[in-house]
């Protein structure tokens, strides 16, 4: 899971709403609620930082987990996200899209 | 509405977040529709900078549905620059034009911006009378124009059909016209009287046949007649009408005018402040105004609470009661169509019959003081 980044996709919407955060996808208008650990990932989605750096100062610090359950967690939690269409993932660097 | 939208509503109400807002970026127009209820001069716009601050204030106020409207929108010159700033703060943009100026250059950006939807106007699938409407020539052909561009890029595109009395017979041509560019299609039956206070445009009204007609078409609603259009229920309990508010405006939904003033809802030009002298946030927590609108249940409507239709079928919307002359009073449009539905004669046509007065009609003013001119 190191080379992973991740992104949120351009056609996405996004508000933290009584303290979770919403997600609308413009493709289909489905709305999604992320729980702590989604907001999280989704938050720090920029394209830019590994996942496994996300997890290790977003999960790990933050909620003092394992850092190989935290590590499971977070790519299910991405392949999730990227299943409904609103993170995408790549090996490379990407540049934000929102 | 979706369950997971309903609780999100509940949440934004409970907490006093202003989920959706609408924002008109200009009253200036290409065309000038016959049922229009603006002007279409400019007396002041908030210039770029004051309207990206003003989306960085409702975007920390938690401000999530975005309906970015007019006037025609894009008539602004920095349209896209705004938009673009709209959808950097992540907001969820609802496009409303007439689409005559989208070419295959606006149609790339705004496909690039990704609203939810764009939804165009279209008032005939007939060139004739579409345009006669619009009074600008070839706006029907330039609108579908601009539509198949958007489509055809994969931008929901919705055709807003306002039916009238003249052009009634011609929904269905508009609704064909939308299933064969691929667009969606939603129809409107209420003209509204114009924000200087002017009724004469509600002569342009559907007859009450038409109305029934309109409303009974379950290809419209989609619910079935039978329960739709049966007859009401009865009024409210007591203690349900004490928890049952009228709307969404002022609890969860407020408009802002291309000038910066603040109203519950687009349809409810109550002043409730002025951007340009003070914050989003306070003018949605603190106006008196909005707290006023806020604090109405059905329970405080002389009228309406005592309504057989008050138990769920009533679509009352106080902002047309409040152009009546009473935000508390029945809007006499909403008892039309309740009646048109169910062919149950609603509390506010007993009390006041069919014939409305201009008398002591609210003479709309921006929240600075400065009447609007007609």
């Amino acid at each position: 899971m190191s080379h992973v980044y991740v992104a949120r996709v351009r056609e996405v919407a996004a508000r933290m709403i009584g303290g979770e955060m919403m997600v609308l996808s413009a493709r289909d208008s489905k709305l999604f609620s992320l729980n702590e650990t989604a907001a999280a990932i989704w938050q720090a989605a920029d394209g830019k930082t590994p996942l496994s750096e996300m997890v290790e100062r977003g999960l790990c610090e933050g909620y003092d987990v394992d850092g190989a359950v935290a590590a499971r967690d977070a790519q299910e939690l991405v392949d999730g996200l990227v299943s409904h269409g609103i993170l995408k993932v790549s090996d490379t660097p990407m540049e934000e899209t929102s | 509405m979706s369950e997971l939208l309903r609780e999100m509503s509940n949440t934004a109400q409970r907490l006093g977040i202003p989920l959706g807002v609408q924002l008109d970026l200009t009253y200036r127009c290409n065309e000038r529709c016959v049922h229009c209820y603006l002007d279409h001069d400019d007396h002041g716009e908030m210039n770029t900078a004051e309207i990206k601050e003003l989306l960085d204030q409702m975007a920390a106020a938690g401000v999530f549905f975005l309906t970015i409207s007019g006037g025609e929108i894009l008539m602004r010159r920095d349209f896209f620059e705004i938009v673009e700033h709209a959808r950097r703060l992540m907001f969820c943009v609802k496009l409303k034009t007439n689409a005559v100026m989208i070419h295959e250059s606006e149609a790339d950006r705004i496909q690039g911006l990704a609203p939810e939807s764009v939804q165009i106007s279209v008032y005939s699938h007939r060139s004739e009378v579409h345009d006669a409407i619009t009074k600008l020539p070839g706006s029907l052909k330039k609108s579908l124009a601009g539509a198949r561009l958007l489509v055809e890029r994969g931008v929901k595109v919705i055709f807003a059909n306002v039916v009238m009395r003249d052009t009634f017979d011609d929904y269905a041509g508009v609704r064909a016209l939308a299933d064969e560019i691929g667009a969606q299609f939603t129809i409107d039956p209420t003209i509204t009287p114009m924000m200087d206070g002017d009724r004469s445009i509600l002569k342009l009204n559907l007859e009450r046949a038409q109305l029934e007609q309109v409303l009974r078409d379950p290809s419209l609603h989609g619910a079935r007649p039978e329960e739709y259009c049966a007859p009401p229920a009865g009024p409210l309990s007591q203690e349900d009408a004490m928890d049952t508010l009228p709307c969404s405006a002022s609890h969860t939904f407020c408009y802002v005018s291309p000038y910066g003033d603040v109203y519950p809802c687009v349809q409810f030009p109550l002043p409730t402040g002025n951007v340009r002298t003070t914050r989003f946030i306070d003018i949605w927590k603190h106006s008196p105004q909005m707290n006023e609108v806020r604090s109405i249940t059905m329970n405080d409507l002389p009228v309406c609470s005592t309504c057989s239709h008050g138990g769920g079928s009533c679509t009352r919307c106080p902002g047309l009661a409040y152009m009546e002359g009473n935000m508390r009073g029945p809007s006499s449009q909403d008892c039309e169509k309740s009646y048109a539905r169910t062919g149950v004669v609603t509390a506010g046509m007993m009390t006041h019959g069919r014939a409305h007065s201009a008398a002591g009609l609210v003479q709309i003013q921006g929240a600075m003081g400065t009447a609007l001119p007609a």
